[in-house]
């Protein structure tokens, strides 16, 4: 039993008329480019290691060949068409598919346009429609149009009022009203960059991708003189200077890799509200993207701080919306940034004093949590400790009696990070938002709007019910789905349903 | 370490011994947690026997109502009621309702959620 979709008052007469167009022509080009970068790796192998010159070249040629051919005809049976009420994706040549969206769902329209797309003019523009149910389509990629037919799917999917009219009419529109800008780049944030791993883990990424080849083609990472150089210079230097320039070469690497990505992901970044009522968020120096948010559904906003970016008074802003998931970091509103400034894009987006949003002041949970967060931590690290003894007394060869005192250390640190992650939980309820905080590593503040709410759900885990705590989630229909309120007490759990949502708490409870 | 035969017997016994408390205490469990209720406004559920999760969700943000009824279900005549939301958090599940029960209710719910406006997001 479903409950059926609004009434479809479909005019029929618009869907035959749109024509099903195919996407450009160019894109024949673009993918097969796009997989030969991919494959450099594996053409520099067969090329360098292969014995039979006449066997490479064909294979390569054959492989170029295969690759156009897959390009046409990946380009030839793909075909979209948007109407007035959907827009349609048919693609596949042996399993042809059929994707459609209803317009009146789209919720966020990104545009995505990498080097190699750029290069040729083109951006892909994806829709996310924010259903999670099974059998609608989450989101729709179309892979790729030109950048001014992109730009015009983004005014007009977006765009209510074309609706109700017969066609698009934004094409019509003088270009590109302006909106309000609400946030523009700065390039002093760029000291927030070394406190995002970013760059470290993409460096790791490059070491492990070169390393990797390296041992394909045969060849030790000592083979190459560079290397063993500097493995002869460091073995003559004592252990400490050594691990000393082990370390600095590291951060070296890493902050500037975290510069470079701050860089090329933010450069030319702009906030902005634009006229058809959705935020728009514009970044990117190689790879451009354009996120539209519909504001109608924005349900909230995020300001997330890493411990790094903490410990620097910086955070990040997102927004919590439907049509984009939760993982995903497409809903960032602004670069790592001052925290302050975070608070305060976090409230513009919510048009709303950050006072009464992220920033605003909060209600610390009871002392029985801070017991909880305790235990949490410790026990864990004790039993650690107790193991590493154990093993020592039931197999004192192998394993060394000094492992146990040093995971002594352990002991004080889970004490640190549970008293700051219990110093981190808070809520508040403010005129239209209900705002949670929590965590340490990751500290997060959720400001969600209070018509944005769902339904509730309250967890209560047997070792909470002992202490009187629960966990309050807030339902709703964008982002992670549910906000928890970790650790209140169950009357203030009930006392904050009754003022969100009045009227829900049946009379017993 | 491991010996073969020499951790076998405790092994075996202890998932009987494990096996058969769960068997015996779960469901008694569940049954005197497990409750739901339907008012004008919204459903509620409890659930959970070592941990307990309500759930409360208003009419009005309900998007379908299902009832599903497994063989062995459809052997002692009971069904369960699933209802959606919007959320990603997952659905409302009332189970091992009466059968006649559960129509009653699915077939109440989807003309009260079929009254109520809006798209339920």
């Amino acid at each position: 039993m479903t409950v059926p979709d609004a009434p479809t008052s479909s005019p029929p007469t618009d869907e035959t008329t749109q024509q099903w167009s195919r996407l450009d022509p160019r894109m024949i080009a673009v993918h097969p480019i796009r997989q030969l970068v991919g494959l450099l790796p594996v053409l520099a192998i067969v090329l360098i290691t292969g014995r039979n010159s006449v066997f490479q070249i064909s294979a390569a040629v054959g492989l170029v060949v295969a690759l156009l051919v897959f390009g046409a005809l990946r380009w030839y049976t793909t075909r979209y068409r948007v109407t007035a009420e959907r827009v349609e994706l048919r693609s596949g040549l042996l399993n042809r598919q059929q994707r459609s969206v209803r317009r009146d769902r789209v919720r966020t329209v990104d545009i995505t346009a990498g080097p190699v797309h750029r290069v040729f003019g083109l951006s892909v523009v994806q829709l996310g429609t924010g259903s999670t149910q099974p059998g609608q389509l989450s989101s729709l990629s179309l892979d790729a149009v030109p950048a001014a037919e992109a730009e015009r799917l983004r005014l007009s999917l977006l765009d209510r009022s074309t609706l109700d009219a017969a066609a698009p009419s934004t094409q019509d529109r003088p270009d590109a009203p302006q909106g309000e800008v609400i946030a523009g780049m700065r390039w002093s944030w760029l000291r927030y960059a070394p406190l995002t791993t970013s760059g470290l883990v993409a460096v790791g990424a490059l070491v492990g991708f070169g390393l990797n080849l390296a041992n394909e083609l045969g060849l030790a990472p000592t083979d190459i003189g560079a290397v063993q150089r500097a493995g002869e210079e460091l073995s003559g230097v004592s252990p400490t200077l050594a691990i000393a320039m082990i370390v600095a070469t590291v951060l070296l690497v890493g902050v500037t890799g975290s510069l470079l990505i701050y860089t090329e992901g933010w450069w030319g970044y702009r906030l902005t509200r634009e006229p058809d009522g959705t935020l728009l968020v514009r970044r990117g120096l190689l790879t451009t993207r354009a996120l539209s948010v519909e504001e109608k559904r924005l349900r909230g906003a995020e300001v997330s701080e890493t411990i790094l970016l903490r410990a620097g008074r910086g955070g990040r802003a997102s927004a919590v919306t439907t049509g984009l998931s939760a993982r995903s970091s497409g809903g960032a509103l602004l670069p790592p940034a001052p925290r302050q400034e975070a608070h305060r894009v976090a409230g513009a987006a919510l048009r709303t004093d950050p006072r009464h949003a992220t920033a605003a002041p909060l209600t610390r949970h009871p002392a029985a949590a801070l017991t909880r967060r305790l235990t949490r931590a410790l026990l864990p690290a004790a039993l650690l400790v107790a193991l590493a003894w154990l093993l020592h007394v039931l197999f004192p060869t192998r394993w060394p009696a000094g492992l146990w005192p040093v995971g002594l250390v352990l002991l004080p640190i889970a004490v640190l990070l549970a008293i700051d992650r219990y110093r981190n939980l808070g809520h508040a309820l403010t005129a239209n938002h209900v705002v949670t905080r929590a965590g340490s590593l990751l500290r997060r503040t959720v400001a969600l709007q209070r018509d944005g709410i769902i339904g509730w759900r309250v967890r209560q885990s047997a070792f909470q019910r002992r202490v009187g705590l629960v966990t309050l989630d807030a339902i709703t229909a964008a982002g992670a789905g549910h906000y928890p309120a970790v650790d209140v007490s169950f009357a203030r759990a009930v006392e904050l349903v009754g003022e969100v949502s009045p009227g829900l708490l049946p009379p017993q409870t | 370490m491991i010996a073969g035969n020499q951790w076998l017997v405790p092994a075996v016994v202890a998932t009987v011994v494990l096996g058969t408390a769960y068997v015996v205490v779960m469901p008694r469990l569940r049954y005197q947690v497990h409750r739901w209720e339907a008012s004008p406004e919204a459903v509620y559920t409890l659930s959970g026997w070592l941990s307990r999760e309500w759930r409360v969700a208003p009419l009005s943000r309900i998007q379908t109502i299902d009832t599903q009824r497994g063989p062995l279900q459809q052997l002692l005549r009971l069904a369960t009621v699933t209802i959606t939301t919007a959320s990603a958090a997952g659905p409302l599940k009332i189970d091992g309702l009466d059968a006649e029960d559960a129509a009653e209710l699915a077939r109440d719910l989807t003309e009260a959620t079929n009254r109520a406006p809006g798209d339920a997001t």
